[in-house]
């Protein structure tokens, strides 16, 4: 108990001091996770308002696959994106692994699905008659999709919070695929996997309450808006 | 037209703060000359001295260093791969092998220190008396003591592999449990459980303070534990980045740089002997 005590004070006497070097591994995390949800989740949408609105050979298949990969873990992702990655592999030549991009690469596969299955019962949720409606009144069809979106935001945004707490929190693809260097591919979860493994728990402490603030913080705006139920209006 | 102005702005402005703050990472890879990736053992990260020795280096030289650390199989697989430019490693016998089959480009002798085996402080297997370290394995197995072993490929699980064939025993049992994690971690397990373990003098210094373990046998001749770096041959990968690899050995293998492994110390004791220009000691190619 007494180990713990002290381990956490050190950990705040970090984070409140500004340590460079945890501020730099918080930054990093942020950064790469940041990315891959901003790349994703264009895509991931529209594939969801697909698999929802429109009728197509195959649809019910994709559904299936998607909600599937919402369950492979962390480390079979990594794994994948190594052996596509790693010089033997057949993108060998771009020599991305160890990087952050490859991390970006893993994080974004490891989202989209969450995406997609999310996004998909939310569009799911809507009326249908609001794309119907928005049509037959003349809009065109992005502006319809932006009608529709905005009917289900709160769906919406909570795939967007759900993907984000779980790559952000996510260790084995990281690992694996950023090789877990010092101020380049070292973030919250592999520093902390790290620091554990080294007995220096402070560290592993200190980030370990940013992401507990973070989850926080995701969920608490999440209940804020729905609870108020203005968005962006 | 009012609610698309209305969601639109706002989302614009927050896109474009955030692609400005994350333009560093979208860059394309870092693929400048002045980075050299690096697959190491864990006891060399675990013990602080790759955290101590590559500032400096870092300043002398203006190459940076992307440290990968895992265990010694891995590190040499991935030079193998040809994913790192340089490997410093502890299993010469993998390492001759790495060098002859033409994935590297020549061993150089670093350092050296030596292996120990650490234990339960009540010692239940009576390793302590052992005259050599063949005996105290074998003391460990006909005990059924609980021994952790690294389980992972790395330059110490191939020593630990090496002592049990010696002895001639079959390490297996409920008593013989491989972890698979790197050094700190499997001196933590072998702690909590309270079992023994092998381990590098390195790590075990660096680690000594937050066990409950107890250092129960050294000294024997068969625990030198030489740890060498290798360049990944330019002729295999022509990409990988031989120059700034050569560059970090030679500053290793320099004077400067072997002082700074030697003056590396935790709680007054020093983890790493300098072996770059002992007698006997040159680099080994084809």
């Amino acid at each position: 108990m007494d180990r713990l005590l002290t381990a956490t004070q050190q950990a705040l006497a970090l984070l409140f001091n500004g340590d460079a070097e945890l501020w730099k591994i918080i930054g990093i995390s942020f950064q790469v996770s940041s990315l891959a949800i901003l790349i994703a989740l264009v895509p991931a949408l529209l594939t969801a308002f697909l698999l929802s609105y429109a009728r197509f050979p195959g649809r019910r298949l994709l559904i299936s696959v998607f909600n599937t990969l919402l369950s492979v873990p962390a480390v079979v992702v990594g794994l994948t994106f190594y052996l596509l990655l790693s010089r033997q592999g057949p993108i060998g030549d771009l020599r991305l692994l160890f990087t952050q991009t490859a991390m970006v690469i893993g994080q974004i596969a490891l989202c989209f699905p969450i995406l997609v299955a999310m996004g998909h019962a939310a569009f799911q949720s809507a009326d249908k008659r609001a794309w119907e409606t928005a049509r037959t009144l003349g809009a065109g069809p992005v502006y319809a999709l932006l009608t529709v979106m905005r009917e289900v935001r709160f769906g919406l945004l909570a795939a967007l919070l759900a993907a984000y707490g779980r790559i952000i929190a996510e260790v084995g693809a990281s690992m694996m695929l950023g090789g877990n260097i010092l101020s380049y591919t070292r973030n919250i979860p592999t520093a902390i996997a790290l620091e554990t493994s080294k007995g220096e728990f402070a560290q592993g402490i200190a980030l370990g309450i940013v992401l507990l603030i973070l989850a926080f913080s995701l969920n608490a705006s999440l209940h804020y808006f729905q609870g108020k139920g203005h968005f962006v209006t | 037209m009012l609610f698309k102005q209305k969601i639109i702005s706002p989302l614009t402005v927050m896109l474009a703060g955030c692609l400005l703050w994350l333009a560093p990472v979208s860059a394309a890879p870092d693929m400048s000359s002045n980075i050299i990736r690096l697959a190491t053992t864990t006891s060399t990260e675990n013990s602080g001295l790759l955290k101590y020795l590559l500032p400096r280096f870092t300043e002398t030289t203006g190459y940076k260093v992307h440290v990968i650390a895992v265990g010694t199989g891995k590190a040499l697989r991935m030079g193998r791969d040809g994913d790192v430019d340089v490997v410093l490693v502890h299993a010469p016998a993998a390492e001759k092998k790495f060098v002859n089959e033409g994935y590297g480009e020549k061993r150089y002798p670093v350092m050296y220190n030596d292996f120990v085996i650490i234990g339960p402080a009540n010692d239940p297997a009576g390793i302590s008396k052992a005259s050599n370290a063949t005996e105290a394995m074998q003391r460990i197995a006909n005990q059924s003591a609980l021994f952790v072993s690294r389980g992972d490929d790395s330059g110490t699980h191939k020593k630990e592999k090496g002592l049990w064939s010696n002895t001639q025993l079959e390490p297996k049992g409920s008593w013989y449990r491989e972890a698979g994690q790197g050094m700190g971690k499997v001196i933590q397990i072998a702690s909590e459980l309270g079992g023994y373990t092998l381990a590098d003098r390195g790590t075990w210094i660096a680690y000594q303070n937050k066990t409950s373990l107890q250092l129960l046998f050294q000294g024997d001749p068969v625990l030198h534990n030489p740890y060498g770096v290798i360049a990944v041959s330019p002729k295999r990968y022509p990409d990988a980045n031989y120059t700034g690899a050569q560059a970090l050995i030679d500053w290793m293998t320099s004077k400067s740089g072997q002082s700074l492994i030697s003056d590396y110390k935790i709680a007054g004791f020093q983890l790493f002997t300098p072996s770059a220009n002992a007698p006997g000691a040159m680099a080994t190619g084809k």
